[in-house]
């Protein structure tokens, strides 16, 4: 069954941030090697000074354009409700799509989500009919709120962004996924292995939005290709039901029909 | 000279909105503006008019995570 978000059918489950490549044919190669159908876009200063044709917001948006990706544009580096509602409204002018990745930061250093200032963010976005994706943490009080003012997607981070450490609070992790059964959960943030991206699938989350993983990965079109494999990989294995861990062995081979052999 | 700031830069005052973005060859340009920390959206552009002092925003789609 593909995801659904928003009323809207998904196909791929691996969502793929778009900064911090080595150069915009990688990044392109990416997104096709990862075969993401969401990439997040941020929303930047102009170049000013340089040729029409070489602006480098506009030489980007071409690009996203025809990558074919749908857009996911984001509030990155907000750090008041006001910064970031603001950045939602021209995201949507631009980028022609009312979803948007609500971040609203605490800190510079942890880039924790402010989750006060996201709730009210998240609130007052969803009532212009934004449909809102919000950057948060495993806090279940939190995730309530975010869903009463309106949101219908879940973003909680598995670490700090950009950090690669994966899932630092499984146990979090999954009593979110149990408190929120049959809201689309995303795991944003935190994840730099493919096998981390797997775990968290597995644990039943709906989908992985990464970036760093892949775009400073020594290869980040086979890296791309592997987070790609790995998602399908982790959602086929909470489909079919992993076992759960045992204090000691098991033998897989029957007992009954042993040989003699004394 | 009477100046204005672009995206963090001194420009010479120009009148509208719609002369800064010729003058910057962004006419045409997938871009949303805001004027001293207030979004603009594109229809309210050519109200208003631009004054020495005004801080002006230019922002594109960029790369984001």
């Amino acid at each position: 069954m593909p995801l659904k978000l928003y009323g809207c059918d998904i196909s791929s489950r691996l969502l793929l941030g778009t900064a911090r490549y080595p150069s915009p044919a990688m990044l392109e190669n990416a997104i096709q090697a990862a075969q993401a159908e969401i990439v997040t876009v941020s929303l930047r200063r102009e170049s000013l000074g340089l040729q029409s044709d070489q602006k480098v917001g506009q030489a980007f948006w071409l690009l996203i354009q025809q990558s074919g990706a749908r857009v996911l544009p984001n509030t990155a580096g907000c750090h008041s409700v006001r910064e970031a509602v603001k950045t939602a409204y021209m995201a949507r002018e631009i980028m022609g799509t009312d979803w948007i990745k609500l971040e609203v930061i605490a800190d510079d250093m942890a880039l924790n989500p402010d989750i006060f200032g996201l709730v009210e963010a998240a609130r007052i976005l969803n009532e212009d009919g934004f449909k809102v994706f919000p950057y948060t943490t495993t806090d279940l009080g939190v995730g309530e709120r975010l869903m009463q003012v309106g949101c219908n997607v879940l973003m909680p981070w598995a670490a700090p962004i950009g950090s690669g450490q994966g899932l630092s609070d499984r146990n979090a992790l999954k009593a979110y996924r149990r408190h929120f059964e049959s809201v689309p959960l995303i795991i944003d943030a935190g994840i730099g292995r493919p096998s981390q991206a797997a775990e968290a699938m597995e644990l039943g989350y709906d989908a992985i939005l990464l970036n760093s993983a892949v775009a400073r990965a020594g290869n980040p079109i086979l890296m791309a290709q592997a987070f790609g494999q790995a998602v399908k990989a982790g959602r086929s294995a909470y489909l079919a039901g992993p076992i759960e861990p045992y204090e000691g062995a098991m033998p897989s081979s029957p007992m009954v029909g042993r040989a003699c052999l004394l | 000279m009477s100046m204005i700031q672009v995206n963090g830069k001194a420009h010479a005052l120009v009148a509208s909105f719609s002369t800064l973005l010729e003058e910057l060859g962004l006419e045409k340009a997938v871009v949303a503006t805001a004027l001293n920390g207030d979004f603009i959206p594109a229809g309210q552009r050519d109200q208003i008019i631009l004054k020495a002092g005004d801080q002006i925003e230019i922002l594109a789609p960029m790369q984001g995570g």
